[in-house]
Order: structure tokens, then C-alpha cells, then sequence
């Protein structure tokens, strides 16, 4: 590596794939309640295991966007890092913050866990993905603000490239809009009017910076195509995706008791979502094929290439599915929500993290790339967990059809559990699935302790 | 893309473009809000609404069940539950969890004195109020 101060990185990549692991474990438990219903009851009910599964995600997801920068922000400023024993303090407080509050849900009730934590003083738990207690919040916000001075200052010293700008943008982006997650009316469509500000205005709105300016630096890396052509590529991508994601967050406001006007603005702008994904798998296609240089680490480029199909696929295909007002008059909140939501977070955020880290792991360990065989491991993973995923989501899909038939569309609508019954099929298959994709996340995590020969080829 | 098109033309798209739209986006919520009262049943809200939304939040009901069609869809659609099974219904249910049937998926007993169920009531009562443009299309949610 080119700067000592990248290695600090290095546990944070390794943190994010261990809460990886257990994020699957809590998904494969979840996946089996859906079928057998009593599982792990009265231990760790349905909303508990769901909680961790979809907290753990966030958290890994964090830590894997912070550990990126701490490697990219010093290689494109061409400096050391502002302060690497602040970020080093910063991974150790995160972490038993975050493995406190995981502890926490699993063996306290939800309700003496709110009892402890500051929740009568300001009420913010209770919300889903913002189930965290009030002092982990604001352990989130301190993290979050001293880990963003920190790579702020390690720009303002160094080069300013339009990669870190966009990627400062996005993790700034972050933390401002967490701020509303303390803003919790009582009136209820206040309270989730603002708490899409977080929740969409991260994933579609300055998550997808951080994912630009992450992919566009691997890019430059391992095509060796010019940057101000891949700069500019990533100026249109996250032009695109602003214009469109920021009203686009009106397809989240047709049916929570606001005004009906939300349904043109929502379905035009959303309908309008996938183009800046489609986008970022032709920048990336292109990128690859006028490559200047055959980079030895094959598997970073595979998930490079993994992340722009899965993003467009997950977020821009199965988002415009039920984007739309009148189809998702009847899809809001079903199973196809679920296949949705799945695909979207694996294709756009996981991979892109997961290609950084394949990008920056062999060289934080000293080579350019991993063996060849440790490599040929890593892309047995890649396709187990991406075509795990894409039957997850197709099994999803097919028990959302179902039931949006069964319970809304159909002339004499069934209860919900008698639909729930009727699905089942796909909800085993869907949890097969998901046994897969868990074999492939421990193909993954076995590639980094393959060793072979050092020295790759076609080098 | 051509040369004609810059790499500076690009970034003061991007800028331009945020600004703009989320400047509408904030015109929008300003909207929104002046127009909320005639559809957020607000002058409904009471204190046993207001203690009622907090057992909903410190129960977590949100981790298997949707309300408006958000949250969990592990269980049936709470928002309008007041209207299909009326609160006695909601009350009794409440106490009698957990069914312990075999295989069955199981609700637990959050062990809720009379005045939190009657508050929770009063706040499922308050959300089925809430003019949601006619959705859920059906009383099943």
C-alpha cells in the first residue's frame, strides 16, 4: 500500500465480514420462522431475530464504508492519514457499541432494553431499521462525527480528486440525515414522513455517492482507464441519481396519510430511478473493456462488474416493479417488498463493499492480488452468493404475486395467515436459497485463508 | 461521451441538479405539511393515543407486523386492525398469546396491564382513521 495509515482499514474490513456472517446466520433463522413458526419460541422471536438481522446489516455496511474510506482517502489525497490512532479508537467503540446493542435485543426484553437506554427521555426505538436505543444513536453520531473529521481533515490537506469529494459528500450526506432518526413525533404520519429522510435519502440518496465514488476508484485501479474520463462518468452516475432519488422519495408518501399529489411526483421520478443504476453497469462494462492494463486481482473486477448488473438488477429492475402508484396500490408492503429489498441491498451496497474489500484485502496484506487459487475460491463465492440471491429474490417475487392476488386482488380476499399458508412452497425454497448463499459467504471468508503460490499470473 | 461534453460540464450538472431538486423536495414537504391536518387525523390524537403509539415502539410490534404496509410482513397488517376486528377483539387477542400451537407462528405475551391495551386500542383506532387514499385495497389488509 502506498500509505502506512491505509492499514487502519484493515480491521474494519474484517469486522464488517464477521457481522456479515452473522447477519446470514439471523437471516437463515428468520427464513425457517417463516415456515415453521414456533422456531426458537419463546428464545428469539420473529421481531428480534429481524432486528438483528437487518441491524448487523447496517452495521457491517457502516463499517465497511468506513473502512473503504480510511483506504481510499489517503491514496487519493496523497497523504497520510489526518489521524490513524482517532480511527483505530473510533473501530473499537463502534464495535462494542454495535456487539452491546446486538447483545442487548437478544437477551433483554425490547421494552426494559427501551426502560434502560434513555427511551422516556426521547423516544426513537420502536422504528423499523431505527430499532437502536438512544445511547447507541448517539454513539453512532459520535463515531460518525469524529471518523468524518478525520478523513476531512486527510482531504483538506491532500489532493482533492472529485472521487474523494463525491465520497466526503456521501458519508457527510450519511450522518446529517441519521440526525432525523431522533425525530419521533406522536402523530404518526409526521413520524414517518421524516424517518424516510433517513432511510431514503441514505440508500437512494447519498449511499449511492458512496458507492459511485468506491466503484469509480476501483475502476481506475485495476482498468488503468483514464481518470478524468472515469470522473466524469461519475459526475453523470450521481447527477442522475439525485435528480431522480430525491423527489423519487415520494413513492414512499402514497399511502401513509399524506397528500394524494405525492403519487405523480412519486411514480414519475422513481419510475425514473433505474436509469442512473443502468448507468453504473455500462460505466463499468466500458470501463473493463478499454482497460489500459490486466490487473492480476480477476476477482475485485468480477464484483465490480457483479455490483453494477446486481444494483441495476435489485435496485432499478425490482425497484420500478412496484414503483409505480397504481401497481403498488396493492404491492406496498408484501412479500414483494421483501424480494425488493433483498436484492437491492446485496447488489448495490454489499457487492460494492465486498469489491473494495477484494480490491484492498490482498494489498493491506502485502500483494497485489491473492493466489490464484485463493481467487478461484473468492469467484466460487461470488456466483454461489449472487445466484443465491437471485433465487431468493425470484422465490419472493413469485410468493408476493400470490399474495398480493390472493389477499387484494382476488374477489373474495383471504385473511393474511390463510395466504401465508398458501405460499409456503416458496418460502421453503426461498430458505434453500438462502442455505446456499450462506455456503457461498463461507467460501468467501475461506478464500482469505487459502494460501498457494504468491505469485500470480498473467501478471 | 464525446469530447464536447467535460468532466466540469458533468460535476456542475450534479451540483446544479441537487440543489434544485432538493429545493423542490423541501418546497414539496412545505406543502405537504400545511396540507397534513385535513389527512393525518391529528385532531384525534389524545393522550392514550400518544401512551398507546409508545407501547406500539417499546413492544417492537413493527418487527413482524406492517403499519400502513411498512414494517415486517411476517403478520397481518396492523394500521386498519381496529376496523376488522374491533377492540375487544384486539384486547383478548392480546391476552390470550401465545397460541403455543404446534409449528404455528407465535406471538409473544408483551403482559399488558388494562390501561396500556386500552391505550394501544386508542392508537390502532387513531391509525385506521388516517386518510391512507383508500389503501389497504381491502378490509384484509
Amino acid at each position: 500500500m502506498k500509505y502506512q495509515s491505509q492499514a487502519v482499514a484493515m480491521p474494519y474490513f474484517i469486522a464488517a465480514i464477521g457481522l456479515f456472517v452473522g447477519q446470514i446466520v439471523f437471516g437463515l433463522i428468520l427464513g425457517l420462522q417463516y415456515v415453521v413458526g414456533d422456531f426458537l419460541f419463546p428464545e428469539i422471536p420473529f421481531n428480534v431475530a429481524r432486528m438483528v438481522h437487518t441491524n448487523l446489516l447496517i452495521v457491517w455496511l457502516l463499517f465497511g464504508f468506513m473502512g473503504a474510506a480510511y483506504y481510499l482517502v489517503p491514496e487519493e489525497s496523497e497523504t497520510e492519514l489526518f489521524s490513524p490512532k482517532l480511527a483505530l479508537l473510533m473501530f473499537w467503540v463502534f464495535l462494542v457499541a454495535g456487539a452491546l446493542t446486538i447483545v442487548g435485543y437478544l437477551t433483554v426484553d425490547y421494552a426494559t432494553l427501551a426502560q434502560y437506554t434513555g427511551n422516556d427521555i426521547l423516544a426513537t426505538m420502536g422504528r423499523e431499521f431505527l430499532e437502536q436505543p438512544l445511547i447507541t444513536k448517539i454513539g453512532i453520531v459520535v463515531v460518525a462525527l469524529v471518523f468524518l473529521f478525520n478523513v476531512t481533515m486527510t482531504v483538506l490537506k491532500g489532493r482533492k480528486t472529485a472521487i474523494n469529494v463525491v465520497l466526503l459528500l456521501g458519508l457527510w450526506g450519511l450522518a446529517v440525515f441519521f440526525l432525523f432518526s431522533f425525530y419521533n413525533p406522536t402523530n404518526l404520519v409526521l413520524d414517518k414522513y421524516y424517518w424516510w429522510w433517513v432511510v431514503h435519502l441514505w440508500v437512494e440518496g447519498v449511499w449511492e455517492l458512496i458507492m459511485a465514488a468506491l466503484l469509480a476508484f476501483v475502476l481506475i485501479k485495476v482498468t488503468g482507464v483514464d481518470r478524468e474520463v472515469i470522473e466524469k462518468w461519475l459526475y453523470v452516475i450521481i447527477a442522475l441519481a439525485l435528480v431522480t432519488g430525491i423527489i423519487g422519495t415520494g413513492h414512499h408518501y402514497y399511502w401513509i396519510g399524506t397528500p394524494q399529489y405525492w403519487q405523480w411526483w412519486g411514480s414519475i421520478f422513481s419510475a425514473l430511478e433505474p436509469i442512473p443504476f443502468f448507468a453504473m453497469t455500462v460505466f463499468a462494462f466500458n470501463m473493463v473493456n478499454r482497460r489500459r492494463r490486466e490487473h492480476p486481482n480477476k476477482a475485485a473486477v468480477l464484483w465490480a462488474l457483479g455490483t453494477g448488473v446486481m444494483a441495476f438488477l435489485g435496485a432499478g429492475v425490482w425497484g420500478f416493479l412496484h414503483t409505480l402508484a397504481p401497481v403498488n396500490y396493492y404491492t406496498h408492503g408484501s412479500q414483494i417488498t421483501a424480494a425488493h429489498g433483498h436484492m437491492a441491498f446485496y447488489g448495490a451496497y454489499v457487492m460494492v463493499v465486498i469489491t473494495i474489500i477484494s480490491y484492498a484485502m490482498p494489498i493491506l496484506r502485502g500483494r497485489a492480488c491473492n493466489s490464484p487459487k485463493a481467487q478461484v475460491l473468492e469467484m466460487w463465492a461470488f456466483w454461489l452468493m449472487t445466484i443465491a440471491m437471485v433465487f431468493i429474490t425470484l422465490f419472493l417475487t413469485a410468493a408476493g404475486i400470490l399474495q398480493v392476488w390472493l389477499q387484494r386482488v382476488s374477489d373474495s380476499p383471504m385473511p393474511f395467515m390463510a395466504v401465508q399458508d398458501q405460499v409456503s412452497l416458496f418460502y421453503w425454497m426461498r430458505e434453500w436459497s438462502g442455505v446456499v448463499f450462506f455456503i457461498g459467504l463461507l467460501a468467501y471468508v475461506a478464500s482469505f485463508f487459502v494460501k498457494g503460490e504468491e505469485k500470480a499470473t498473467g501478471a | 461521451m464525446s469530447g464536447t461534453f467535460t468532466k466540469a460540464m458533468a460535476r456542475n450538472i450534479f451540483y446544479g441538479g441537487t440543489v434544485f431538486f432538493f429545493l423542490l423536495f423541501l418546497a414539496l414537504t412545505f406543502d405537504t405539511t400545511k396540507a397534513l391536518p385535513k389527512t393525518d387525523n391529528r385532531h384525534n390524537i389524545t393522550p392514550a393515543v400518544a401512551a398507546g403509539k409508545h407501547i406500539w415502539e417499546t413492544r417492537n410490534c413493527l418487527g413482524c407486523h406492517t403499519m400502513l404496509g411498512e414494517g415486517a410482513y411476517y403478520a397481518p397488517e396492523l394500521g386498519n386492525v381496529y376496523t376488522r376486528r374491533g377492540p375487544e377483539f384486539i384486547k383478548a387477542w392480546m391476552m390470550s398469546q401465545p397460541t403455543g400451537a404446534p409449528g404455528r407462528r407465535q406471538m409473544p405475551n408483551f403482559n399488558l396491564s388494562d390501561e396500556d391495551l386500552n391505550n394501544l386500542v386508542e392508537f390502532l383506532k387513531y391509525t385506521s382513521e388516517i386518510n391512507t387514499q383508500n389503501w389497504p385495497p381491502n378490509i384484509e389488509g
